[in-house]
Protein backbone atom coordinates (compact mmCIF):
# COMPACT_ATOMS: atom_id res chain seq x y z
CA UNK A 1 0.00 0.00 0.00
CA UNK A 2 2.65 2.33 1.37
CA UNK A 3 5.09 1.37 -1.92
CA UNK A 4 1.52 2.10 -4.68
CA UNK A 5 1.62 5.72 -2.83
CA UNK A 6 5.45 6.47 -3.10
CA UNK A 7 5.24 5.48 -6.87
CA UNK A 8 2.05 7.34 -7.11
CA UNK A 9 3.51 10.28 -5.97
CA UNK A 10 6.88 10.37 -7.87
CA UNK A 11 4.62 9.83 -11.09
CA UNK A 12 2.80 13.06 -10.00
CA UNK A 13 5.88 14.73 -9.25
CA UNK A 14 7.63 13.61 -12.46
CA UNK A 15 4.62 14.99 -14.72
CA UNK A 16 4.98 17.99 -12.84
CA UNK A 17 8.80 18.61 -13.01
CA UNK A 18 8.14 18.09 -16.99
CA UNK A 19 5.64 20.32 -17.39
CA UNK A 20 7.73 23.10 -15.11
CA UNK A 21 10.85 22.72 -17.47
CA UNK A 22 8.20 22.90 -20.57
CA UNK A 23 7.29 26.14 -19.06
CA UNK A 24 10.53 27.17 -17.33
CA UNK A 25 12.50 26.94 -20.63
CA UNK A 26 9.18 27.82 -23.61
CA UNK A 27 7.04 30.66 -22.31
CA UNK A 28 9.12 32.67 -19.65
CA UNK A 29 10.58 34.98 -21.08
CA UNK A 30 14.59 35.59 -19.97
CA UNK A 31 15.02 38.03 -16.92
CA UNK A 32 15.91 41.42 -18.31
CA UNK A 33 19.26 41.66 -16.53
CA UNK A 34 20.60 38.20 -16.25
CA UNK A 35 19.18 36.85 -19.22
CA UNK A 36 18.41 32.65 -19.18
CA UNK A 37 20.65 32.10 -16.63
CA UNK A 38 18.24 33.52 -14.41
CA UNK A 39 16.14 30.34 -14.19
CA UNK A 40 18.34 28.58 -12.58
CA UNK A 41 16.99 30.27 -9.59
CA UNK A 42 13.47 28.12 -10.11
CA UNK A 43 15.87 25.12 -8.60
CA UNK A 44 18.91 26.90 -6.50
CA UNK A 45 16.04 28.17 -4.03
CA UNK A 46 13.65 25.40 -3.76
CA UNK A 47 16.35 23.26 -3.43
CA UNK A 48 17.39 25.67 -0.01
CA UNK A 49 14.11 25.46 0.85
CA UNK A 50 13.51 21.84 1.48
CA UNK A 51 17.53 21.05 2.63
CA UNK A 52 16.15 24.04 5.15
CA UNK A 53 12.54 22.01 5.60
CA UNK A 54 14.50 18.76 6.02
CA UNK A 55 16.78 20.13 8.85
CA UNK A 56 14.07 21.55 10.90
CA UNK A 57 12.64 17.82 10.14
CA UNK A 58 15.94 16.19 11.82
CA UNK A 59 15.80 18.71 14.69
CA UNK A 60 11.56 17.63 15.95
CA UNK A 61 12.76 14.15 15.03
CA UNK A 62 16.00 14.45 17.48
CA UNK A 63 14.12 16.23 20.00
CA UNK A 64 11.27 13.39 20.06
CA UNK A 65 14.15 10.74 20.07
CA UNK A 66 14.95 11.85 23.41
CA UNK A 67 11.21 12.32 24.56
CA UNK A 68 10.07 9.17 23.52
CA UNK A 69 13.11 7.41 22.90
CA UNK A 70 11.50 5.75 19.63
CA UNK A 71 14.07 4.74 17.58
CA UNK A 72 11.78 5.04 14.60
CA UNK A 73 12.36 8.83 15.47
CA UNK A 74 15.98 8.09 14.69
CA UNK A 75 15.15 6.69 11.60
CA UNK A 76 13.27 9.31 10.39
CA UNK A 77 16.29 11.75 11.76
CA UNK A 78 19.32 10.40 9.70
CA UNK A 79 16.88 10.08 6.54
CA UNK A 80 16.04 14.09 6.74
CA UNK A 81 19.62 14.87 7.53
CA UNK A 82 21.12 12.90 4.21
CA UNK A 83 17.76 14.29 1.78
CA UNK A 84 18.55 17.51 3.55
CA UNK A 85 22.40 17.42 2.83
CA UNK A 86 21.50 16.28 -1.02
CA UNK A 87 19.70 18.67 -1.59
CA UNK A 88 21.92 21.65 -0.01
CA UNK A 89 24.36 20.21 -2.29
CA UNK A 90 22.39 20.63 -5.16
CA UNK A 91 21.90 24.43 -3.96
CA UNK A 92 25.60 25.25 -3.41
CA UNK A 93 26.43 23.88 -6.98
CA UNK A 94 23.82 25.49 -9.01
CA UNK A 95 24.90 28.44 -6.64
CA UNK A 96 28.36 28.42 -7.82
CA UNK A 97 27.37 27.91 -11.96
CA UNK A 98 24.73 30.65 -11.77
CA UNK A 99 28.14 33.04 -9.40
CA UNK A 100 30.28 31.97 -12.33
CA UNK A 101 28.54 33.68 -14.86
CA UNK A 102 27.51 36.68 -13.15
CA UNK A 103 30.07 37.42 -10.83
CA UNK A 104 32.72 35.87 -12.81
CA UNK A 105 33.76 33.76 -9.94
CA UNK A 106 32.78 30.31 -9.08
CA UNK A 107 32.98 31.45 -5.27
CA UNK A 108 33.65 33.85 -2.35
CA UNK A 109 33.98 34.34 0.90
CA UNK A 110 30.99 36.02 1.70
CA UNK A 111 27.93 35.50 4.77
CA UNK A 112 25.73 33.38 2.96
CA UNK A 113 28.00 31.26 1.11
CA UNK A 114 29.88 30.51 3.60
CA UNK A 115 27.46 29.97 5.94
CA UNK A 116 25.42 27.40 3.73
CA UNK A 117 29.12 25.65 3.85
CA UNK A 118 29.63 25.63 7.13
CA UNK A 119 26.01 24.69 8.27
CA UNK A 120 26.47 21.56 5.15
CA UNK A 121 29.27 20.19 6.50
CA UNK A 122 27.94 20.62 10.01
CA UNK A 123 25.17 18.00 9.07
CA UNK A 124 27.59 16.08 7.41
CA UNK A 125 29.56 15.51 10.59
CA UNK A 126 26.33 14.11 11.98
CA UNK A 127 26.76 11.49 9.81
CA UNK A 128 30.22 10.75 10.51
CA UNK A 129 29.08 10.72 13.71
CA UNK A 130 26.78 8.20 13.46
CA UNK A 131 29.02 6.20 12.00
CA UNK A 132 31.45 6.52 14.72
CA UNK A 133 29.08 4.93 17.39
CA UNK A 134 27.70 1.25 17.18
CA UNK A 135 25.54 0.75 20.27
CA UNK A 136 21.89 1.92 18.13
CA UNK A 137 20.23 3.91 21.69
CA UNK A 138 23.62 5.57 22.28
CA UNK A 139 23.77 6.40 18.82
CA UNK A 140 20.28 7.76 18.59
CA UNK A 141 20.55 10.28 21.42
CA UNK A 142 24.16 11.26 20.58
CA UNK A 143 22.57 12.14 17.21
CA UNK A 144 19.81 13.62 18.58
CA UNK A 145 21.93 15.98 20.39
CA UNK A 146 23.66 16.89 17.18
CA UNK A 147 21.01 17.79 15.17
CA UNK A 148 19.02 19.89 17.61
CA UNK A 149 22.45 21.64 18.09
CA UNK A 150 23.11 21.93 14.33
CA UNK A 151 20.21 23.29 13.78
CA UNK A 152 20.91 27.10 15.12
CA UNK A 153 23.03 27.86 12.11
CA UNK A 154 20.26 27.50 10.01
CA UNK A 155 17.94 30.28 10.88
CA UNK A 156 21.45 32.22 10.68
CA UNK A 157 22.00 31.12 7.07
CA UNK A 158 18.29 31.71 5.77
CA UNK A 159 18.62 35.55 7.28
CA UNK A 160 22.59 36.35 6.88
CA UNK A 161 21.23 37.97 3.05
CA UNK A 162 19.08 40.33 5.44
CA UNK A 163 21.44 41.08 8.48
CA UNK A 164 24.70 41.59 6.55
CA UNK A 165 26.01 43.15 3.31
CA UNK A 166 26.51 40.42 1.04
CA UNK A 167 27.29 39.82 -2.38
CA UNK A 168 24.41 37.56 -2.24
CA UNK A 169 21.45 39.03 -3.77
CA UNK A 170 18.87 40.42 -1.37
CA UNK A 171 15.93 38.26 -0.42
CA UNK A 172 13.20 38.08 -3.35
CA UNK A 173 10.79 36.82 -1.52
CA UNK A 174 10.33 38.07 1.91
CA UNK A 175 11.17 41.66 3.49
CA UNK A 176 11.53 44.42 0.45
CA UNK A 177 12.15 41.76 -2.19
CA UNK A 178 10.34 42.06 -5.37
CA UNK A 179 10.22 39.49 -8.04
CA UNK A 180 7.85 39.40 -10.95
CA UNK A 181 4.68 37.63 -10.23
CA UNK A 182 5.43 34.96 -13.55
CA UNK A 183 8.48 34.18 -11.85
CA UNK A 184 7.49 33.94 -8.18
CA UNK A 185 4.43 31.60 -9.44
CA UNK A 186 7.30 29.24 -11.60
CA UNK A 187 9.20 29.02 -8.15
CA UNK A 188 7.05 27.72 -6.04
CA UNK A 189 5.35 25.54 -8.99
CA UNK A 190 8.90 23.95 -8.87
CA UNK A 191 9.25 23.40 -5.70
CA UNK A 192 6.13 21.11 -5.19
CA UNK A 193 7.20 18.27 -7.24
CA UNK A 194 10.63 18.89 -5.31
CA UNK A 195 9.23 18.28 -1.80
CA UNK A 196 7.59 15.63 -3.59
CA UNK A 197 11.11 13.77 -4.32
CA UNK A 198 12.29 14.59 -0.92
CA UNK A 199 9.49 12.97 0.65
CA UNK A 200 9.99 9.71 -1.61
CA UNK A 201 13.56 9.22 -0.44
CA UNK A 202 12.78 10.53 2.88
CA UNK A 203 10.09 7.63 3.03
CA UNK A 204 12.66 5.17 1.34
CA UNK A 205 15.90 5.95 3.66
CA UNK A 206 13.71 5.51 6.45
CA UNK A 207 12.88 2.05 5.71
CA UNK A 208 16.37 1.22 5.14
CA UNK A 209 17.60 2.51 8.25
CA UNK A 210 15.01 0.33 10.13
CA UNK A 211 15.44 -2.75 7.99
CA UNK A 212 19.17 -2.14 8.92
CA UNK A 213 18.53 -2.34 12.22
CA UNK A 214 16.59 -5.47 11.80
CA UNK A 215 19.74 -6.98 10.12
CA UNK A 216 21.52 -5.90 13.04
CA UNK A 217 19.18 -7.44 15.69
CA UNK A 218 19.95 -10.53 13.41
CA UNK A 219 23.30 -10.50 13.50
CA UNK A 220 23.53 -10.67 17.38
CA UNK A 221 20.95 -13.49 17.77
CA UNK A 222 23.62 -15.23 15.27
CA UNK A 223 26.29 -14.78 17.18
CA UNK A 224 24.43 -15.24 20.58
CA UNK A 225 24.32 -19.48 19.64
CA UNK B 1 21.60 33.88 -30.46
CA UNK B 2 25.37 36.20 -29.11
CA UNK B 3 28.31 34.81 -27.73
CA UNK B 4 27.50 35.46 -23.99
CA UNK B 5 22.93 34.42 -24.32
CA UNK B 6 24.66 31.31 -25.74
CA UNK B 7 27.36 30.75 -23.22
CA UNK B 8 24.41 32.08 -20.46
CA UNK B 9 22.16 28.92 -22.01
CA UNK B 10 25.47 26.67 -21.57
CA UNK B 11 25.77 27.10 -18.10
CA UNK B 12 22.25 26.93 -16.87
CA UNK B 13 22.20 23.45 -18.93
CA UNK B 14 25.22 22.64 -16.77
CA UNK B 15 23.86 23.80 -13.48
CA UNK B 16 19.91 21.71 -14.36
CA UNK B 17 22.54 18.95 -15.25
CA UNK B 18 24.45 19.25 -12.33
CA UNK B 19 21.49 19.46 -10.06
CA UNK B 20 19.55 16.35 -10.93
CA UNK B 21 23.02 14.40 -11.43
CA UNK B 22 23.54 15.14 -7.33
CA UNK B 23 20.04 13.76 -6.64
CA UNK B 24 20.43 10.87 -9.49
CA UNK B 25 23.38 9.96 -7.35
CA UNK B 26 22.12 9.84 -3.83
CA UNK B 27 19.05 7.71 -5.26
CA UNK B 28 21.73 5.34 -6.73
CA UNK B 29 23.11 4.85 -3.46
CA UNK B 30 20.46 4.47 -1.78
CA UNK B 31 19.88 1.57 -4.41
CA UNK B 32 23.10 0.11 -3.57
CA UNK B 33 22.08 0.50 -0.13
CA UNK B 34 19.17 -2.13 -0.46
CA UNK B 35 20.87 -4.56 -2.29
CA UNK B 36 23.70 -5.17 0.69
CA UNK B 37 20.82 -4.77 3.07
CA UNK B 38 18.80 -7.40 1.28
CA UNK B 39 21.88 -9.54 0.86
CA UNK B 40 22.87 -9.55 4.58
CA UNK B 41 19.36 -10.09 5.83
CA UNK B 42 19.13 -13.23 3.06
CA UNK B 43 22.13 -14.63 4.85
CA UNK B 44 21.71 -13.98 8.37
CA UNK B 45 18.13 -15.39 8.18
CA UNK B 46 20.05 -18.61 6.21
CA UNK B 47 22.52 -19.14 8.94
CA UNK B 48 20.29 -19.13 11.84
CA UNK B 49 18.09 -21.42 9.97
CA UNK B 50 21.40 -23.36 9.44
CA UNK B 51 22.02 -23.32 13.39
CA UNK B 52 18.75 -24.32 14.24
CA UNK B 53 18.80 -27.29 12.15
CA UNK B 54 21.84 -28.54 13.97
Amino acid sequence: MREKWLYGLGIVAALLLARNINVMLVDLPDEAFQGSIFRIIFFHVPAAFTCFLCFLAALLAGIMVLARKNLQWDSFGVAAVEVGLAFGAANLITGMIWARIIWGIWWTWDWRLTSMLVCWLLYAGYLVLRRAIEEPTQRARMAAVVSILNFAVVPFVFFSIKWFRTQHPQPVLYGEGKMDSGYRLMLYTNWLPILMIAAILIAIRMRQETQQREVDALRREAHAF
Amino acid sequence: MNDAAARNFTYLAYGLTAAWAILVIYVLTLVSRERKIRAQMNSLQRMLEDKERK
